[in-house]
């Protein structure tokens, strides 16, 4: 069923849409992480006002799809307010890495909570301030639980950039539909092909989430 | 905020709540599937086959890690083209299959961590009372794995709801399809993508403090500490 | 007369509708060494955890060093205490836990001198230098860069003590330090502070169930019973003349 002559046709083809899914990717993740930092401490914040934003936030990401909200940000944003969002580029950038800084800012959130309470306290005894107590004893506890987690997240983000060819990125997906579209008959090796694509972008993250799980369990103190 | 038509939410609510029946429905059908299938994976790693468990373990992964949004037109476009066994789906029924398929991995893993949660020490007890393996199964074992293993699998419920929306790519008229297509009809994406997003929300943020509030309670029954369960598990 | 280093004027703590600590009055000279012992759940921890800031007093003073701990100054009136002015206090205090609760991502020597690198400012020669030195005092020169979850818990407890001793602190805190370890590794953290009340002019303040070491090292003995200091004076009037019998039969089960 799948011929070594049609591989050869098609794998140029999708390998085109290679760099918008990784520049996707990669912008999704920074913005990710970043949201998921600024909303994780934001909600540990003694600010209520910051506290409950943050939270209205997080709650709406995590309580919607993320094909609503790509869709919300391209379709809906524009009429509301008259702007675009600079491009589809961004729009897609965007609405993932919405989605999931609201789910990794619960893991921040978590991790920074899970660190035993008598870290802070042995901290303090020491007399460091709270800034000291964060970046020298609390934080770099909390991240190594956080990295794992996050490792599996880049994973996620990876499947969630094939949502962008639906609003017109040319991602691999994109290219693998526009092949099938014209042949019909060449849907099976197409979309494994674009499975296979997806699969080895994604085994670089797998070995380095199993990584981070074993530098994970050295070095944290909870309960 | 001047586009925003009061009208056009009268017009558009009613055809949209009619696609709510086809995704709750949907999102049972792929649920439980996952939920049978989760358990078909389950067996499958025990098999007493090394390379085979190997292999297994491998295609786990793999529809693990590549995007459901793929899979979904897999089934839909690619498997009727496969040759001598392929056949036509209709887009229910792939959408049953693809995002059955890829959730029932996560569900095997939750299966497995639920018995992998039992102590060493209840096996052993079991075995020092002499019950018999169905005994020790639907007395000691069962009885502990299944309680913890409920939030969790009441989460990947509310994440399969969330999922389900994918289906619309391949023309299943759930809600998020309806209002799709009376945007592209009308020329108006705003009110119809928010009542579709208002409409997630009011179902999905209620079920999940009701699962929060589940997990607290059998943590403390079983004097566990507070997971992460609550932030994880989101799939695109 | 010496100044106290230490008073306790009348310190109540509540945590809700529970009264742990009913007025508690107090006074420590420097270099004193202090034993607080007591049944369990009688508010021996609370004491020396509000002197060390990590739980803030119902009502009542803490004066450290002639300085109100809990309270400060402001447009001439006294306020609740601030970070800042914590921070300046309670400088002069170390404090060793029953847990523990060593930094388990820092080697026994990072965990040593980050203190005294980061909140005193010290240079770093010196500070390793301090920090070696104090670590071969409590007997683990060949663990330095060793990380705690390698350690036995009499090991991590010396290395606790090692970490609160680089910090030069004037009044030093015990807390069960010996509570959480196997019976076999506890005479070789005792031998430790045995040491150090021995050598170092600091006050010490022990809370401890070893009562035996207690009244072994102790200038001053308090017997702590339903939050308030039910007998207090040597080791020796409070076990052989106290009339006190909550206190002897207190004694009596320990003994036996």
């Amino acid at each position: 069923m799948v011929h070594i002559n049609a591989i050869i046709e098609i794998f140029p083809d999708l390998a085109k849409g290679l760099t918008i899914t990784i520049t996707v990717l990669i912008g999704a993740a920074f913005f990710g992480y970043l949201f998921a930092f600024i909303a994780g401490l934001c909600r540990m914040s003694s600010n209520v006002f910051l506290r409950k934003f943050t939270g209205f936030y997080v709650e709406i990401f995590r309580g919607t799809s993320l094909i609503v909200q790509l869709f919300w940000l391209y379709y809906a944003i524009p009429m509301l307010f008259g702007i675009e969002l600079g491009s589809n580029w961004w729009a897609g950038v965007i609405a993932i890495a919405l989605n999931y800084g609201a789910y990794m800012s619960e893991i921040v959130r978590g991790s920074i909570l899970a660190v035993a309470n008598g870290q802070s306290e042995a901290a303090t005894a020491l007399n460091m301030s709270r800034f000291q107590r964060m970046r020298l004893v609390i934080f770099p506890q909390a991240i190594r639980m956080m990295l794992p987690e996050f490792g599996n997240y880049s994973i996620q983000m990876l499947k969630a950039t094939s949502l962008v060819s639906l609003i017109g990125m040319e991602d691999i997906l994109y290219h693998g539909n526009i092949i099938r579209s014209t042949n019909l008959s060449q849907a099976p090796t197409v979309y494994l092909l674009v499975l296979l694509f997806y699969f080895i972008l994604a085994l670089p993250l797998i070995f380095l989430t199993r990584k981070m799980e074993a530098f994970s369990k050295k070095g944290v103190a909870s309960g | 905020m001047s586009n925003w038509s009061w009208e056009v939410v009268a017009e558009a609510f009613p055809k949209i709540i009619d696609g709510l029946g086809i995704t709750l429905g949907l999102t049972l059908a792929c649920y439980g599937f996952a939920l049978a299938f989760g358990f078909i994976w389950l067996f499958m790693r025990k098999i007493p086959i090394r390379p085979l468990r190997w292999l297994i373990t491998w295609v786990m992964e793999f529809i693990r890690s590549t995007p459901p949004l793929v899979q979904l037109f897999f089934i839909y476009f690619a498997w009727p083209m496969v040759p001598v066994i392929g056949f036509t789906l209709n887009g229910f029924t792939s959408a049953i299959l693809g995002l059955g398929i890829h959730f029932s991995t996560y569900i095997a893993e939750v299966y497995r961590s639920g018995i992998e949660g039992v102590g060493k020490g209840q096996w052993e007890a079991a075995k020092s009372l002499n019950f018999s393996k169905r005994q020790k199964w639907t007395k000691i074992i069962l009885p502990q794995a299944i309680p913890p293993t409920i939030p969790m699998l009441g989460n990947y419920f509310i994440i399969m709801f969330k999922e389900v929306p994918l289906a619309s790519t391949i023309g299943v008229a759930g809600i998020l399809h309806i209002a799709n297509s009376y945007g592209a009809e009308n020329w108006t994406y705003l009110e119809p993508l928010t009542i579709v997003a208002i409409l997630f929300l009011a179902l999905s943020y209620p079920s999940a403090i009701i699962i929060n509030r589940l997990e607290k309670k059998w943590n403390r029954r079983f004097d566990k500490k507070e997971a992460l369960t609550r932030s994880k598990g989101a799939t695109a | 007369m010496i100044e106290p280093i230490v008073s306790f004027h009348d310190v109540h703590k509540s945590f809700g509708d529970v009264k742990v600590l009913k007025g508690i009055d107090l006074d420590i000279r420097p270099a004193e060494k202090v034993a607080i012992i007591g049944p369990s759940g009688s508010g021996k921890t609370t004491i020396i955890r509000m002197l060390m800031t990590l739980e803030e007093p119902t009502s009542g003073d803490i004066i450290v060093n002639g300085t109100n701990l809990w309270k400060m100054e402001k447009k001439g009136k006294l306020v609740r205490a601030n970070e800042k002015h914590l921070r300046a206090v309670r400088g002069d205090i170390g404090m060793v836990f029953q847990h523990f609760n060593l930094f388990p991502h820092m080697t026994i020597l990072e965990n040593c001198m980050t203190a005294p690198l980061h909140v005193k400012k010290e240079g770093k020669e010196a500070v390793k230098q301090r920090s070696l030195e104090m670590l071969e005092r409590v007997g683990l020169s060949d663990k330095v860069d060793q990380y705690p979850s390698q350690l036995s818990g009499g090991q991590k407890q010396r290395v606790a003590m090692a970490r609160a001793l680089v910090m030069r602190p004037k009044i030093m805190l015990f807390d069960e330090v010996t509570s959480a370890l196997d019976p076999e590794l506890v005479a070789e953290v005792l031998q430790v502070i045995r040491d150090i009340a021995k050598n170092d002019d600091m006050a010490m303040i022990l809370v401890t169930h070893e009562m035996d070491f207690a009244l072994d090292i102790a200038d001053k003995v308090l017997f702590l019973d339903e939050g308030v200091i039910a007998e207090q004076g040597t080791a020796r009037e409070v076990i052989e003349h106290s009339n006190n019998e909550r206190l002897q039969e207190f004694l009596h089960r320990f003994r036996a």
